[in-house]
């Protein structure tokens, strides 16, 4: 798998890949998409980072250990039923605001904070096991 | 509702308009505070942090949430939140009564013990491991079993469960771990995946899933057209098979001996009876109909287990291996309750799953303290263990007297208002065999007693108090084993004291499951009725 | 439709079943992959089936313009997907290390948690 056209063409592949992952978790609200898959995509950008140059790279690039980053998206997703409870409506209802940002109305809403703590929970769970496995390989 | 478009739909009846009480929140904190300290554990896992003080903090919080919550259920009655407000048959909603906000309670009670010995016990390797996310993941799937009020819900719970706890019992990767692990594993996925089935089955006859819309359904004006009986006997078969009823109970002896002493504990306090609550759920509050033809069968079920529970316990020497059977055996006793199916049979199998919790629990936290002080858990190779630790000696005692059902202690009442309830209906081969489960137990636990704490060493060796010496604990340990197994076993002996509060308790939950107009009105009503 | 779907479900069950009852823990893991197919299949079917009709709600609208295929049935399938496919990572991580650590993959070798010899009971006190 190390070839050379493999090795040059991985980091432009994975930073494409993450970058559709986000564009997926971001218009999953009202069309197919969402954290799920999303976080599946920047999984295996990763995973295809990691064949291409090793493990180690991919580690210090995510700075964070996979797994706490899986913690990190659980925690997200279990904060974002939190607001609901100022807001006098049951738990995980979804409430939404509309900011102007430079004339342009955007959707922020706690689905979203939701979906994200999904995408991470993914990338952190799959990466985390990818990773393990990509370095018995190599060893 | 993202779009700001003007079309308008009346969402009367769908949605819940009302609006909630910071107090209603009850209902989900004992779901979501595990999860978020879970993963703070999680996020924490390589860091110098103390991780069992935080372990302790989420479980106290959890403990005072679902106190709170019984003591929200007792004073109102069911209560019940709609998750984004979307009404049943839409949404997914958590409705509490008296018989789910107990058992939250009493298995929050026990994790926190849990969470107090882990302090002292759990390596910097386990925590690395993982034994605290899956811990605090594991009581987030029990809260939430005891807590839904929505079948396919109580499934994902299940599984929930049921992963932190093979994170759990594989912890340390030991031979015979391996090899329980195994055969837990296995075993368990059949017995959820069969759980699966019959949802699958149920929604496509009823086409619903929220507990309260099912009983509607199922006790409508109309004849419901579908299998519904081979769907209560898929369920009845996939809880017994997680509650560890006879024939199904081998996956239980072959692997609660394995894992850690405080992951067994928790393992006999919490998981076997989730199976329970589920099976008083799913067959005597949904399927009550088909519960009265299989009543018989379920008697024979409950009988067998019970003896084959206690058979098991006498023809064992490691004490984790008896107490394994002994937790089948009190299955089995729940199980008669469920049979016999009066009013206060539940109560009875209410009490007795409270009592069975607290006083399982303690015993293998005991006898993981014994393990620890005699080097060995054969019960013939131990002794003397009442000269190193008399405190231990006696809270055994208590407990072993609490395991068998004799006064003055909680396994009394539960045994007492079974065997009632039994002679009331007239099933006296059925309050016999409870009887005479508990006259085995007593055997079989009093046995250990003598051998590890009453005679002064193993076979062979001489008179004299020097003659037997046990290893010494540190000081941590021993403060914090103390004050779980003190607390404990002050708790089996409370309640066999001044049982009123837990009959009266149970009796309200029985009168729920039974005539469960309340839940379902809750469930419809939303908000915080 | 149905009925054909049924009938698979039922062969898949067969399959499973039979190989469930393998004493090899390679087999029993075949068998577990099949038997979460079974059920994800049992449940689609149980929410009867609509042929091309996605139910996704066109931007216009606020409710679908036509009746649409259930989606319920589809979201218990992801979920059971993803409950079934991280069982089955774990039951493969754990049968392989069983098989480097136990040395076997036959169960009727597994008896290290409940060995062969162990002792009886003592007797008396």
């Amino acid at each position: 798998m190390n070839t050379v056209i493999f090795r040059t063409a991985a980091p432009y592949l994975t930073a494409l890949m993450v970058v559709f992952s986000i564009f997926i978790l971001l218009r999953g609200h009202n069309d197919p998409g969402g954290g799920f898959i999303g976080g599946l995509i920047a999984a295996s950008a990763f995973a295809i980072y990691g064949i291409a140059n090793g493990v180690a790279p991919v580690r210090r690039a995510l700075y964070f250990h996979p797994i706490t980053l899986a913690g990190f998206g659980l925690f997200l997703a279990g904060l974002a039923g939190i607001p609901s409870l100022f807001a006098g409506v049951p738990f995980l209802t979804g409430l939404w605001t509309f900011p102007h940002v430079f004339g342009v109305e955007v959707a922020l809403s706690t689905p979203l904070v939701f979906d994200i703590g999904v995408y991470f929970v993914v990338v952190g769970a799959i990466t985390a096991i990818a990773l393990t496995l990509e370095e018995r390989h190599e060893n | 509702m993202a779009g700001s478009t003007g079309e308008t739909i009346d969402l009367t009846g769908i949605m819940v308009e009302a609006g909630l009480q910071p107090a209603d929140y009850l209902v989900v904190a004992p779901v979501v505070i595990p999860i978020l300290f879970g993963a703070l554990h999680l996020m924490l896992r390589n860091r110098p942090v103390k991780h069992g003080v935080l372990a302790i903090i989420g479980m106290g919080l959890l403990v005072v949430c679902t106190f709170g919550l019984l003591q929200r259920v007792l004073d109102t009655g069911p209560v019940t939140m709609t998750m984004g407000r979307w009404l049943p048959p839409f949404g997914i909603s958590f409705s509490v009564d008296t018989a789910g906000a107990l058992l939250a309670f009493t298995s929050a009670v026990i994790a926190l013990g849990g969470a107090v010995y882990a302090a002292a016990t759990s390596t910097a390797l386990e925590s690395r491991y993982g034994f605290y996310p899956f811990f605090m993941l594991m009581m987030a799937g029990v809260s939430g079993a005891f807590l839904t009020g929505d079948v396919f819900n109580l499934y994902v719970w299940f599984e929930v469960l049921l992963i932190s706890s093979f994170g759990m019992i594989v912890l340390g990767s030991e031979q015979r771990q391996l090899d329980g692990t195994m055969k837990y594993a296995f075993l368990n996925l059949v017995a959820t995946t069969m759980f699966l089935v019959a949802t699958g089955l149920l929604y496509g006859t009823l086409g619903t899933l929220n507990m309260a819309d099912i009983w509607l359904k199922l006790n409508g004006e109309e004849a419901v057209q579908g299998p519904v009986m081979t769907i209560a006997m898929l369920y009845f078969l996939a809880f017994a098979m997680k509650a560890a009823a006879f024939p199904l109970n081998f996956w239980l002896p072959a692997s609660y001996h394995t894992p850690k002493y405080l992951v067994s504990a928790l393992f006999a306090g919490l998981l076997t009876k989730v199976g329970v609550y589920a099976l008083l759920r799913i067959s005597l509050m949904l399927f009550a109909d088909q519960r009265e033809v299989l009543a018989l069968f379920i008697a024979w079920v409950a009988a067998l287990t019970m003896l084959v529970g206690v058979l098991g316990a006498l023809a064992q020497r490691e004490v984790r291996r008896v107490l394994g059977y002994l937790v089948i055996s009190g299955i089995g006793t729940m199980l008669a309750g469920l049979a016999i199916g009066t009013q206060t049979a539940v109560a009875g199998v209410l009490v007795y799953a409270v009592h069975s919790m607290i006083v399982m629990a303690a015993l293998y936290l005991a006898a993981g303290i014994m393990a620890r002080l005699s080097g060995t858990a054969d019960m013939a190779g131990s002794g003397g263990l009442y000269a190193a630790s008399p405190m231990l000696a006696g809270a055994f005692l208590i407990l072993a007297f609490s395991v068998s059902g004799l006064p003055p202690t909680s396994g009394f009442w539960g045994k007492f208002v079974l065997v009632k309830s039994a002679l009331e209906v007239g099933a006296w081969w059925l309050a016999f065999m409870i009887l005479f489960s508990g006259l085995l137990t007593t055997i079989a636990v009093f046995r250990i007693w003598i051998f590890a704490f009453w005679r002064g060493g193993p076979e062979g060796t001489p008179d004299g108090a020097e003659a037997w010496t046990v290893n010494r604990l540190d000081e941590k340990f021993r403060l914090h084993s103390a004050l779980t197994l003190g607390v404990l076993t002050l708790l089996t002996l409370g309640l066999g004291l001044a049982p009123e509060m837990l009959l009266s308790a149970a009796a309200d939950g029985a009168r729920g499951l039974l005539y469960p107009l309340s839940y379902v009105g809750s469930a419809f009503g939303g908000g915080g009725q | 439709m149905e009925v054909y779907l049924a009938l698979l479900v039922g062969c898949f069950f067969i399959v499973s079943i039979y190989l469930l009852l393998s004493k090899y823990v390679i087999r029993i893991l075949l068998g577990v992959a099949i038997l979460g197919n079974a059920v994800n299949l049992l449940i689609f079917t149980s929410g009867r089936l609509t042929r091309e009709v996605p139910p996704i709600i066109p931007e216009a609208l606020q409710v679908p313009a036509e009746a649409t295929a259930n989606p319920l049935p589809q979201a218990l399938i992801l979920t059971a997907i993803v409950i079934s496919f991280s069982f089955f990572a774990f039951l493969l991580v754990l049968g392989y290390r069983s098989f480097q650590d136990l040395n076997t993959d036959d169960t009727d070798n597994m008896r290290f948690a409940e060995p062969v010899d162990q002792l009886p009971p003592p007797k008396g006190y």
